[in-house]
């Protein structure tokens, strides 16, 4: 008797899994590798394929080069001045807006988040009134909490014309409208949307510590907030990994937020590495190309503490 | 072994203690008073209130009502630190992050006490216990055991007159059960201190045990020496709860009174002189237990004596040591252990034999032993 | 030391606790004050939508108008300018329908039953596929942006309804299908066997037996990406094409737009129509949007 072809064992599940490995292979795997590949070369607007046409249009490092001495992308005068001062962050352009986005939301709502988790976990009436009110931002879009924002933080209708007519005629708050700080009005505005969702992630975590360990920590004598400071968090370690690395990869992503405060502006002094991508698609298409590279690379090192956690559990 | 000193003070008392959760009473006004250097269990099955009782003792529970003392101090509103307990943990409870010297050495150094005095104490602990091997090593890389031990050494630091255990050994295979069982008796041997045993394992609790306070719903049903519960429980869930496998249980009626009362099974009669009974026993309704090594069987005697009751068998079940015989007596499936020499057929008939100085005949409406 | 230690108070009981401790009033503040930064965006929003022209030029941001009024409302629905047409959002409302509605029922049903395939059918090589699929989504999606373009024109449905589609099924692929294979794998292994012997094959097996079990994944699921989808800008932006355009890129465009001024009240009134039918969900669906983020946290 034959022996039936393996290829046609199974066969159900393989056709329901082709839309996976079709994606898989086509988008994911050959998405990146075009993108990783052709910014090696001076493409145009037409897209290229084929080996040939690659190798045709190789010029090396020449889009990266580009990409960096571009004012819009990173330029950091003060660079040089390390040493004196020590660092001077006046780096200013689409990266290092990110970072400073990025580091500030990180820090910020994981203080926070981590903070509510534990007030939150005192046993204290009307938790699900809090809950549901710290989570309700998550649940909107970007384009909303940013026009919201935009408006509440706007120098002639917002928040300073408010506090002006209340009496306070020296009070200011135009960082919207200001090149050094509108980064950081749009990182109170990310804070706001994200906060709750830390929060959620961190409270999900203290209520997985056991609750004998509570009960050791009160026999023994140990203060509240030492149990959290030096028995909780330490055992929160997965959790604090999970949350750095969702804030993170979020927050290296954020498009939508920035076009709806300012986009961009004032000038171009809240751009950011998505929206500068997305905009030289036409123009520049070997820049955006070799900045979305850039972009993997910095996810792959923002996965490095989540990957050692990992692995180091299997060793 | 406890030093009964009945004039000298409890070491724990407990003095009408009650906690409700709302409308459910967890605990209905108990009074308890342990000895020093007693080693008490508190047995039932889960819901019965025990571990609220040691919770509240350890001061982590507020009780609703009623007051816990300690060496004779209330301690009703101390915090459990300031107690003078030491307590271990079903789930051991080590600060995972924590090399086991630091999880001894942990709550003494919160408490600010001198270095010296710390490493004193940690070293003594982890001689007892033998856990010198184990000083750098986290929880995670110590087996069961070796974590309850760790757990036993961080309560033993804390050099204090009572320790308490809330069900130690639950989370522990069969043979490191019986294992760590008798270290704990070792333990409790070479320190002398009053132990508060919380358990529903009725083999721990005869073994460990000084005392035993059986409980169910919040009550103490009995409190007393292991082999007197086991002989004379005070009423039928006690007597249900004790004992592998379990005592028979038998309805009927007691018939006359005091000595020449007769027990009434269906057609058959029991004498009931050699029974020793609280009070002189009155006609009634009442059941009569008998555990399964107090029986004896033999072949049906052609001639029926008042001293046996008639049965048939219906089950044999071998068990190596001896076998386990279930029979049928006027409609009542009851077991008794015999040799295993003694054989037995199914459908075969019997004359059973109970030995009635070790039974214990209880009243069917309350359940109390009469 | 007097022999005789009188307590006023022989302790028995509860301890007295006072009503209001520093700790309890510390937490409670600080909660509040946390909620009030959280619901004050919300809070003026509304009054904003509320206000006439008038009372926006005059009035202070923080105080509600005396005469509240639903114009900018009906002006923010029916006749805001979205770019070159001035049909107000509802425009783009019923773009988002249309947009969310085939998105996430693609996406589930492939994520589903690609779920299902891993957990309980796998085939050689369909972890390395899964292990891929996971590791994807962490690529920052601009690294396929262009990709998908290419792929879209030349499948010939960039700019169209079902190019967006596409896209959305693409990128809720990984979250989705892992969130489907551990709830699969978590199902009793017994019952899967027992309907195997039974004679049952894969499509009887997920319509019959595990289909109706999952009744929680699904809602999770589908609550995840209704929200996700409704609330998304750029996709929409690049490939669904301006008929298509969904209510985020219409109500940026409203607000953005300089035709006949600047109406911070229709702008608000739009703003908060737009963000209704995620807030809705949020609100009647509790544990389950909870569980959603949970899951969308939980990845490899």
């Amino acid at each position: 008797m034959d022996r039936p072809n393996p290829l046609f064992r199974n066969l159900s599940s393989k056709i329901a899994s082709i839309p996976m490995m079709l994606i898989v292979l086509g988008v994911f795997v050959g998405g990146t590798a075009w993108t990783v590949l052709f910014s090696f070369t001076n493409i145009k607007i037409l897209p290229l394929f084929t080996p040939s046409e690659w190798w045709n249009g190789y010029v090396g490092w020449a889009n990266y080069d580009r990409l960096f001495h571009a004012d819009r992308w990173m330029n950091c005068p003060a660079l040089s001045k390390i040493g004196q001062d020590g660092w001077e962050f006046s780096c200013t352009g689409a990266l290092p807006n990110v970072v400073t986005y990025a580091v500030l939301s990180i820090i910020i709502s994981i203080s926070i988040g981590f903070l509510l988790a534990v007030f939150m976990d005192q046993k204290i009436r009307l938790e699900g009134v809090f809950r549901t009110i710290y989570l309700y931002p998550f649940a909107l879009s970007f384009i909303v909490t940013g026009h919201v924002w935009a408006w509440i933080m706007s120098p002639e209708y917002g928040l300073q014309a408010a506090v002006r007519q209340l009496g306070w005629a020296s009070f200011s708050f135009g960082w919207i409208a200001d090149r050094q700080m509108v980064m950081y009005a749009i990182v109170i505005a990310g804070i706001w949307q994200g906060s709750g969702f830390v929060m959620a992630l961190m409270l999900a975590g203290l209520r997985g510590i056991d609750e004998e360990i509570w009960k050791a920590a009160k026999i023994d004598g140990i203060s509240t907030w030492r149990t959290y400071l030096q028995i909780v968090l330490p055992m929160m370690k997965p959790v604090l990994v999970t949350t750095f690395v969702i804030v993170s990869s979020g927050a290296v992503r954020i498009y939508d937020l920035v076009v709806a405060i300012t986009d961009g502006g004032p000038g171009i002094s809240s751009d950011v590495p998505t929206r500068y991508i997305y905009q030289n698609f036409s123009a520049n298409l070997g820049q955006s190309l070799s900045a979305s590279t850039c972009m993997l690379v910095a996810m792959a090192f923002i996965l490095i503490p989540w990957i050692r956690l990992e692995f180091g559990k299997k060793a | 072994m406890m030093k009964a000193n009945a004039n000298s003070t409890p070491s724990v008392s407990v003095r009408g203690l009650a906690l409700n959760y709302g409308a459910v009473q967890v605990l209905k006004a108990l009074d308890l008073d342990i000895a020093e250097g007693e080693f008490l269990v508190l047995l039932g099955p889960s819901g019965c209130g025990k571990s609220t009782l040691l919770n509240c003792v350890a001061g982590l529970l507020e009780p609703s009502e009623g007051q816990v003392f300690i060496k004779g101090k209330n301690v009703t509103w101390e915090e459990p630190k300031d107690r003078g307990i030491g307590m271990v943990f079903q789930s051991y409870a080590l600060y995972p992050q924590m090399t086991v010297e630091r999880n001894l050495s942990f709550g003494l150094r919160v408490a600010g006490m001198d270095k010296g005095e710390i490493a004193q104490r940690v070293k003594r602990a982890s001689e007892m216990l033998q856990l010198e091997p184990l000083m750098s090593r986290k929880p995670t890389a110590l087996s069961g055991g070796q974590r309850q031990r760790v757990a036993i050494g961080r309560a033993l630091v804390r050099d204090v007159d009572v320790f308490l255990f809330d069900e130690p050994l639950s989370n522990l295979d069969a043979k490191l059960r019986a294992e760590l069982r008798v270290e704990i008796k070792r333990l409790h041997q070479r320190l002398g201190n009053t132990m508060i045993y919380v358990t529903h394992d009725q083999i721990e609790a005869m073994t460990l045990a000084d005392r035993i306070a059986v409980m169910r719903g919040g009550v103490i049903q009995q409190l007393d020496a292991p082999q007197t519960i086991y002989n004379k429980p005070k009423n039928l869930y006690v007597a249900g709860f004790i004992g592998s496998p379990s005592m028979n249980f038998l309805k009927g009626d007691i018939e006359g009174n005091g000595d020449s009362a007769i027990f009434k099974l269906g057609k058959q009669k029991i004498l009931l002189k050699d029974y020793m009974a609280d009070a002189p026993l009155k006609p009634g309704k009442a059941v009569l237990g008998v555990r399964p090594e107090h029986i004896q069987l033999d072949m049906a005697a052609s001639k029926a004596g008042s001293d046996a009751y008639k049965a048939t068998v219906d089950l044999v079940e071998p068990m190596g040591s001896d076998s386990l015989v279930w029979l049928k007596l006027e409609d009542v499936i009851m077991s008794a252990r015999v040799e295993s020499n003694q054989h037995f057929d199914v459908g075969q008939k019997v004359d059973v034999r109970f030995r009635i100085g070790l039974a214990s005949v209880f009243d069917e409406a309350s359940g109390d032993r009469l | 030391m007097s022999n005789i230690t009188s307590t006023a108070i022989e302790p028995s009981g509860r301890k007295p606790k006072k009503f209001i401790t520093t700790e309890r009033f510390i937490v409670y503040s600080v909660l509040s004050l946390c909620a009030v930064f959280f619901l004050f965006p919300l809070y003026i929003m509304i009054i904003t939508s509320l206000k006439d022209i008038q009372a926006i030029q005059a009035g202070n941001i923080f105080i509600p108008t005396m005469h509240p009024t639903f114009t900018a409302w009906e002006k923010a629905w029916n006749s805001a300018c979205t770019g070159l047409y001035c049909e107000g959002i509802k425009v783009g409302f019923w773009n988002s329908v249309r947009i969310t509605g085939p998105s996430v029922i693609v996406s589930i049903a492939v994520a589903s039953l690609t779920g299902y395939s891993l957990a309980n059918w796998p085939f050689k090589f369909s972890e390395a596929f899964f292990t891929v699929l996971l590791v994807s989504s962490f690529i920052p999606y601009v690294v396929m942006l262009y990709p998908l373009v290419i792929i879209t024109r030349w499948l010939g449905i960039y700019s169209t309804l079902p190019a967006v589609v596409l896209v959305h099924t693409i990128f809720g692929l990984p979250i989705l299908t892992l969130l489907f294979r551990n709830y699969f794998s978590s199902l009793p292994q017994e019952l899967f066997k027992a309907a195997r012997v039974d004679g049952a094959g894969y499509w009887r097996i997920f319509f019959q037996v595990f289909a109706p079990m999952s009744v929680p994944i699904f809602t999770v699921a589908v609550i995840l990406q209704v929200t996700g989808i409704w609330n998304d800008f750029l996709f929409g932006v690049i490939y669904a094409g301006p008929t298509n355009y969904p209510m985020t890129v219409q109500l940026n465009n409203i607000v953005n737009s300089v035709q006949g001024g600047k109406e911070y009240n229709v702008d608000m009134a739009a703003t908060i129509l737009t963000g209704i039918v995620p807030l809705a969900i949020y609100f009647f669906s509790g544990k389950y949007f909870v569980r959603g983020i949970a899951a969308g946290a939980v990845k490899g």
